[in-house]
């Protein structure tokens, strides 16, 4: 089986899906002959021409506009949101209307063909503009599902089953692992499902949660965990909308403890959502107040980055709190 | 990429040399200007187009008064611009997609959305294609090729341009026609889109009404140039005005505008001249910010009044003729009011259906919970409560049990 690192395996993605349906299309800003400013969508010009892979002008309120409207025609776009920091502008775009579109025409039609890949989080020295992860802005908005894949073999297998989801997706990608991670990810075509989270190590004492770059994070501080004697069950959420309550729970109810990690800030975060969820499913079975290992309520800072982060030294304290409780 | 070429002293350019002229064919007596040739059009489809602006115009005078009465929540008129929506829309191949912005109901009329179709949307009853979940005139029909209609102002143009170049691709021989009033045009999403539609050469045609007023914004503070057809220049795009109260010339402009889009793979603009007769929409008084004489000014130019009096110097229209169409409209207009009226609201499920394809666990959980207190206080919930049958109220104790069990 072939090693690749995450940009092979979405460009690896990208390449089956266009091969195997004229109606993919893949376009953004600089996403044509350059293959975009990560290289996600390299050759794919080459390959399929300038109609199916192109440079968009530089409007993200435009890109997912058209985006929109090729899936209602009955296209498959897959358009690229270059930084998620600049997915504002398309805001509108996503939130009225794309995730709107079955639901208000009644099924008439819909812009399920759609995918929005886009680079998020921080750890590249990034600052305010280049580091955000905003996916609970749109974990607030029915219609759409949220995915975060947490290594080239999952970004593969989402990236796919994304593309060929009945309902729009936003994907998020974890840039700092784009080139970072590397692993075995077979050559041919396979999906893994949207909306089921996956339990990556069984443990009895806490249950650690997590998506995409925080999994990394969260082995780190595991590994410190478990040579203190502490049991770790760890969950990749993957799918941030829908989200598998039922896995969660289902952990929760057998460690009775559960600490939740992610880079965005604090107030309104996923983690949030989660931990309302898991007080009222599992009230009776937690032995320690649910732990949230966030950002800071602050704009992304740039200098002071890693005290910013929610990195592996702040997880293994909640661990251990957490069980000290 | 510019061509320019060069100059060595400051000179500015003002805008002011490019003047662009009104496309006129028709006079307000029904007699073509000299010089002006009407586009062919067959007694048959003039016909149509006559019949499908009179009910367009029957049908909103009705809705409006049923608003008033108390038996609708909202409605909007086409009032004023029937000739330039019904002559856009007749230039068209029936297939073409149209992707409107929402007082554009006489595309549907022409298109065949029969009276019976629009009452059951104004009414959100258990037949409307929307399921009861858009305020009134928020008309689509995929039959018809015509998209839903969605509030948020100018989102369509973008979603045109993309629509139209999956059109182009699929190699299909089609182009999408997008509505939108001068005040969307000032939206990002319309600079966004006439720019791409240029750059990636989709045959769409974006067809501008510009009635004079965004509610209470007139154009002179819309914007400071002439109109919104020069912006085409910006994006070196084909464009035209057109008088949008003359169904012959926005026959003519939007014939040549299509056969641009679909043999040359270029996108149009259209700058239709018209005026909003009627106000906004039901919650609007224009006595606050326009006056009666300016209003009477236009109304003697009434598309409908203008296209008339064409037919009748043509020989194919009469005041008998005239008189039947109306009251058999304004009869067909009560009847499918009534039955609309009458029909039960939506199901109680179609809460949670096709905000994604299938039901997700997490929403069949939040409607059996709802579902559980609608019974529980059903005189509160009417609509509801009467959607919870024998069957489902079985389902539902079975799992309220369960539920319980697990408590």
């Amino acid at each position: 089986m072939p090693t690749m690192n995450m940009l092979q395996a979405i460009n690896n993605a990208l390449d089956i899906a266009m091969a195997e349906d004229d109606r993919v299309l893949c376009f953004g800003e600089d996403v044509g002959i350059f293959g975009g400013v990560f290289r996600a969508t390299s050759h794919l010009q080459e390959k399929y021409g300038r109609s199916r892979c192109f440079n968009t002008p530089l409007v993200e309120q435009g890109i997912i506009g058209f985006a929109n409207g090729l899936a209602a025609q009955g296209s498959v776009p897959v358009a690229e949101i270059q930084f998620a920091d600049y997915i504002f502008p398309a805001f509108d775009q996503i939130v009225n209307e794309t995730a709107k579109f079955r639901y208000r025409s009644g099924d008439l039609f819909n812009v399920g063909g759609l995918t929005i890949r886009t680079p998020y989080g921080g750890g590249i020295s990034g600052g305010l503009y280049h580091s955000q992860s905003p996916e609970a802005y749109f974990a607030h908005t029915p219609g759409l599902k949220i995915v975060v894949p947490r290594n080239p073999y999952q970004a593969k297998g989402l990236l796919l089953a994304a593309i060929r989801d009945p309902d729009p997706v936003l994907f998020f990608e974890p840039k700092r692992l784009y080139r970072a991670s590397t692993g075995e990810v077979p050559e041919e075509d396979y999906q893994l499902p949207i909306g089921e989270a996956e339990v990556t190590r069984e443990g009895s004492d806490v249950t650690v949660l997590g998506w995409g770059a925080q999994m990394e994070v969260i082995e780190r501080a595991v590994e410190l965990a478990e040579k203190e004697g502490i049991s770790c069950e760890v969950i990749d959420l993957r799918s941030i909308l829908p989200w598998d309550e039922d896995s969660v729970v289902e952990s929760v109810l057998k460690t009775g403890r559960l600490v939740i990690t992610h880079e965005a800030p604090l107030t309104g975060g996923f983690a949030g959502e989660v931990a309302a969820t898991v007080q009222e499913r599992c009230f009776l079975y937690l032995e320690a107040p649910i732990a949230r290992v966030t950002g800071m309520d602050t704009p992304f800072p740039l200098t002071l980055e890693k005290e910013y982060l929610a990195d592996h030294l702040k997880v293994f304290e909640a661990i251990k709190a957490s069980v000290a409780f | 990429m510019t061509t320019t070429q060069e100059i060595h002293s400051p000179t500015f350019l003002t805008g002011d040399e490019l003047s662009i002229p009104t496309f006129r064919l028709l006079k307000q007596d029904g007699t073509l200007y000299d010089g002006g040739e009407a586009p062919e059009l067959s007694r048959e489809q003039a016909l149509k187009i006559y019949h499908s602006m009179v009910a367009t115009r029957v049908l909103d005078e009705r809705m409006m008064a049923a608003q008033r009465q108390g038996r609708l929540s909202f409605y909007m008129q086409c009032t004023g611009e029937e000739a330039a929506v019904i002559g856009a829309t007749a230039a068209l191949d029936d297939a073409d997609m149209i992707m409107a912005q929402y007082r554009e109901q006489g595309a549907l009329v022409y298109r065949g959305f029969s009276y019976d179709e629009f009452m059951n949307q104004l009414f959100g009853n258990e037949l409307d294609y929307g399921k009861g979940r858009q305020m009134p005139i928020h008309y689509g029909s995929r039959k018809l090729h015509y998209m839903t209609i969605s509030s948020p102002l100018a989102t369509q143009i973008p979603q045109a341009a993309g629509y139209a170049y999956g059109q182009k691709l699929a190699g299909d021989e089609l182009c999408t026609l997008c509505f939108f009033g001068e005040g969307a045009a000032s939206e990002g999403d319309f600079h966004a889109a006439l720019n791409m539609a240029a750059v990636h050469e989709a045959p769409v045609i974006f067809f501008c009404r510009n009635n004079g007023y965004a509610i209470s914004t007139p154009s002179i503070e819309q914007f400071a140039a002439d109109g919104v057809a020069p912006r085409a220049y910006g994006y070196r795009m084909h464009v035209i005005r057109v008088d949008g109260n003359d169904i012959l010339a926005v026959l003519a402009a939007t014939r040549e505008a299509r056969r641009i889009a679909v043999e040359q793979n270029k996108p149009v603009l259209i700058e239709a001249m018209s005026y909003r007769l009627a106000a906004h929409s039901s919650s609007d008084d224009p006595s606050g910010y326009r006056s009666k004489k300016e209003e009477e000014a236009w109304r003697e130019k009434d598309p409908i009044l203008r296209m008339q009096h064409w037919l009748v110097g043509q020989g194919w229209w009469n005041d008998d003729e005239e008189k039947a169409l109306q009251e058999s409209l304004r009869r067909e207009v009560l009847e499918t009011m009534k039955r609309a009226e009458k029909r039960p609201p939506p199901p109680l499920d179609s809460l949670v259906s096709d905000v994604y394809a299938d039901v997700t666990p997490a929403l069949q959980r939040q409607l059996d919970q709802l579902k559980r207190h609608i019974r529980q206080y059903p005189e509160s919930y009417p609509k509801g409560a009467r959607s919870l049958d024998p069957d489902v109220k079985a389902r539902d104790d079975a799992s309220d049990a369960q539920a319980q069990e697990g408590e």
